[in-house]
């Protein structure tokens, strides 16, 4: 059966609808993740933003006698409320500091409760009306304002969430990397560097080459058992330490700075190595004083994006307790921290509406930092990349 | 004295002992040379090896003494390990330094070491795996003599209940179940919502960034994708908890349906959007591999650029594709935060993905942070479930290795 011309150029016509069809299926599911992307950053701005802000009031502050037993003396009787819990231990720490305040008085802007703060930033809270009006009438003649939150970014964990800040997951993280980094930084580099320039092509190099792609596709949680079993159980490393955490991820880090490293060796040509050699250079010296440097840039990339991963990490972490509840800066490797994801994790699980916002400020202030790391090895590989 | 304090001494006596090697050994070397002898090696070269020599085997004692220390129990006090192990170093720059002879390659002896060095380097790798195996092995098979094999692997009743009293001695135990079914079944469930969003949208994104991209999208494009796979997991758990969940349960409530605010929807849904640069980004390598001369063959024969994607550019990536899929797989199998933070602590045998259910990782997490004793059944449970999910993971990573390097072989491309 054969078709006339117009039944073919109709088929034709279909088959190209079909073919466009396709085009833009394409392009809509990237254009889905790509909107995936910005709802999620729109989310996170929107509800982490406000955290940076905090609700202060302006009162007068009569630093009695009485003040120095029970912060709360200090304060007009109506304002109680109003007022964050934690001047009951700061005004006497203050007065004691300072003993010769007592008798003064003074304007000062203090800290509101968190149901102030919510208040104010048209959140769910728990204010009676009175204290509503109360406020409103303060607003109004500027004595209670939403100012920039020193305390989140000045201060440890706590559980009053007006005082809860994120500067011990900070002290926290940076430990941990300093661990991470100092483990898996030489370890990887050494281990790309035999792989690369000095082992032989034979079963054993080939059993390593597999090992540390399965290591790279291990689930994440299962560095945490390891972790747990030998490091805190076995070589008895203080549980929820700087020092067990950073061994944990830098075992996690391994793979990724030693499968980095050796695209940057790759990427070094052959002919300086053969220079090298052929003024008699020995291997070692070929590397050290030739090849490494050239490839020190991509192990740089490699590496900062290895850690940056290594930033964001939370199950392990908290397979080894870094979980704990810090309210004040460690400065020891062996005492027990927290870090910024592990932090954010706790608070997230605090039921007061406040923590929320904190939550979400937290994780603004990891991505941004995360964001500027990878940023950071993008431009370093820019700008010293050497195409040969 | 403490371990640090010792730590400490042990690394300055140590470092003070290299630095006179590396004097020494170079002064001595510079004599021998200055006397007109014709030397293998430079001076410089000597002094490093004088220093290997004494730190080296000093370390190397130091470092088997404390691991047998910790294996067999305090029976050597430790400082007559530090003692025994800065005798040895003293031996080391004793030899480093007797070794500065004009026909002693120390060039070579170097090299040697660092060889050595690197390849010790390399091991660690290995360590780690069988770290990893040994530490999970070991416990999950203390936890398989409490309970059995077979009713860990077929029970529907996951219920630690009463296991915790067993350990302190008060109760038997007897009431505690650990049947990991209803487990298996969360994650399964989580993770084919997760590949349900992500295969698809990963593989257009692919198919659209390597065959109808302009060059100025794909640069965009490729960097802004890999962004989702660099958020931090609890990020993405935060997110799942509390903008996703609350929307399922709004969504299901307008069509009559009840829905927990922990349904699997949610961060199966969110465990998809993470996955989906590793999904679209090994597709697009594969897309782009396959030779352009299969392209060109269909063009020719009429069919149009859709129908050569579909008939003949996919079939071609597809054992690519499925690696990438498998990839993904394992990914979502092993995550932990976005279940923690978004699914249900409740066993739950269910078909229904809007009720609330639990994942295997959920229950590690849940079982290693609580306050039990470590010798507890439930404890031990988190390192069985350890070892199935390692299982499994492992093999889906080989299957997925597998299949890249059919079709590496199959169209020799090699930057795969």
């Amino acid at each position: 059966m054969s078709h006339s011309f117009d039944e073919i150029s109709q088929q034709l016509k279909r088959r190209h609808r079909k073919s466009a069809r396709l085009k833009w299926i394409s392009m809509g599911a990237l254009g889905l993740a790509g909107l995936f992307l910005v709802l999620f950053f729109a989310d996170m701005l929107s509800k982490g933003l406000p955290a940076f802000q905090q609700a202060y009031i302006n009162t007068e502050v009569r630093y009695t006698e009485e003040a120095s037993r029970d912060g709360r003396l200090a304060f007009e009787e109506e304002l109680l409320p109003l007022i964050s819990r934690t001047v009951v231990r700061v005004i006497p720490l203050q007065l004691r500091n300072n003993p010769e305040m007592i008798g003064t008085s003074e304007q000062r802007w203090m800290l509101a409760t968190s149901e102030v703060d919510q208040y104010l930033k048209g959140h769910r809270n728990r204010l009676s009306d009175e204290e509503k009006a109360e406020i409103d009438e303060r607003v109004a003649t500027g004595q209670v304002d939403l100012r920039f939150n020193k305390t989140f970014f000045g201060s440890g964990d706590s559980k009053i969430a007006e005082n809860a800040g994120i500067l011990s997951a900070v002290v926290g993280t940076i430990m941990t990397m300093i661990v991470t980094l100092l483990i898996s930084f030489p370890i990887g580099v050494m281990t790309a560097i035999y792989l690369e320039e000095f082992a032989p092509d034979n079963r054993f190099t080939q059993l390593i080459e597999i090992n540390i792609n399965n290591l790279a596709a291990i689930p994440s949680i299962l560095f945490g058992l390891l972790g747990l079993a030998i490091f805190i159980n076995f070589f008895g490393v203080p549980r929820s330490s700087p020092l067990a955490g950073g061994m944990t991820l830098a075992l996690m880090t391994l793979p990724v700075i030693i499968i980095a490293t050796r695209t940057a060796l790759r990427s070094v040509p052959d002919s300086i190595r053969h220079a090298a050699f052929g003024v008699g250079c020995s291997r070692w010296q070929v590397v050290r004083d030739h090849v490494l440097p050239l490839a020190m840039p991509g192990i740089m990339t490699g590496s900062i994006i290895g850690l940056a991963q290594a930033m964001g990490e939370t199950a392990p972490l908290i397979i080894v307790g870094m979980v704990a509840f810090i309210p004040d800066v460690s400065a020891s490797f062996t005492q027990a921290a927290t870090v910024m994801p592990a932090q954010i994790f706790t608070w997230s699980g605090e039921p007061e509406q406040a923590f929320v916002e904190k939550t979400a400020g937290g994780i603004l202030v990891l991505l941004s930092v995360l964001i500027s790391l990878n940023a950071f090895a993008v431009v370093l590989r820019k700008k010293f990349e050497r195409r040969w | 004295m403490q371990t640090n304090q010792l730590l400490l001494l042990f690394c300055t006596v140590l470092l003070l002992l290299g630095l006179v090697a590396f004097f020494v050994g170079r002064a001595k070397a510079a004599r021998v040379r200055a006397s007109g002898a014709a030397m293998y090696a430079q001076p410089d070269q000597y002094a490093w090896f004088a220093v290997l020599s004494t730190a080296g085997p000093a370390v190397l004692v130091g470092a088997l003494g404390s691991l047998l220390l910790l294996l067999l129990g305090a029976d050597i006090p430790p400082m007559y390990l530090l003692a025994a192990s800065l005798v040895v170093a003293a031996a080391g720059l004793a030899v480093g330094v007797a070794q500065v002879k004009p026909h002693f390659h120390a060039r070579q002896a170097i090299e040697r070491v660092i060889r050595w060095v690197l390849t010790g380097a390399a091991m660690i790798s290995i360590f780690t795996t069988f770290g990893i195996l040994f530490s999970i092995i070991s416990e999950a098979l203390r936890f398989f003599q409490m309970h059995s094999f077979w009713e860990f692997i077929t029970g529907t009743t996951w219920n630690p209940g009463a296991s915790f009293l067993a350990a302190a001695g008060r109760g038997d135990g007897s009431g505690a179940q650990f049947g990991s079914v209803p487990l298996f079944a969360g994650t399964f469930m989580i993770t084919a919502i997760a590949l349900l969003v992500a295969v698809p949208i990963g593989l257009l994104s692919a198919i659209y960034m390597s065959e109808y991209a302009p060059q100025r999208v794909r640069t965009i494009a490729k960097p802004v994708l890999e962004v989702l796979a660099g958020i931090p997991t609890v990020v993405y758990g935060f997110f799942a908890a509390i903008t996703v969940a609350p929307i399922i349960v709004n969504i299901a409530g307008f069509f009559g349906l009840d829905a927990s605010y922990n349904n699997a929807v949610a961060p199966g849904i969110v465990m998809g959007i993470m996955i989906i640069p590793f999904i679209s980004s090994l597709s697009d390598d594969v897309i782009n591999s396959v030779p352009d001369s299969m392209r060109q063959g269909s063009l020719a024969l009429g069919m149009t650029k859709g129908e050569t994607i579909r008939d003949v550019v996919i079939p071609a990536a597809l054992p690519g594709i499925i690696s990438a899929a498998l990839l993904g797989m394992s990914r979502a199998l092993g995550e932990t935060m976005i279940v923690v933070m978004a699914a249900g602590m409740r066993p739950n045998l269910t078909a229904n993905p809007l009720e609330d259910m639990t994942t295997v990782t959920v229950r590690i997490v849940a079982s290693l942070t609580g306050d039990q004793e470590f010798e507890s059944a439930e404890t031990l449970s988190a390192f069985a479930l350890g070892l199935v999910l390692f299982v499994v993971t492992l093999t889906l990573n080989l299957v997925s290795v597998l299949m890249i390097r059919r079709f590496r072989e199959k169209y020799r491309v090699n930057n795969l």
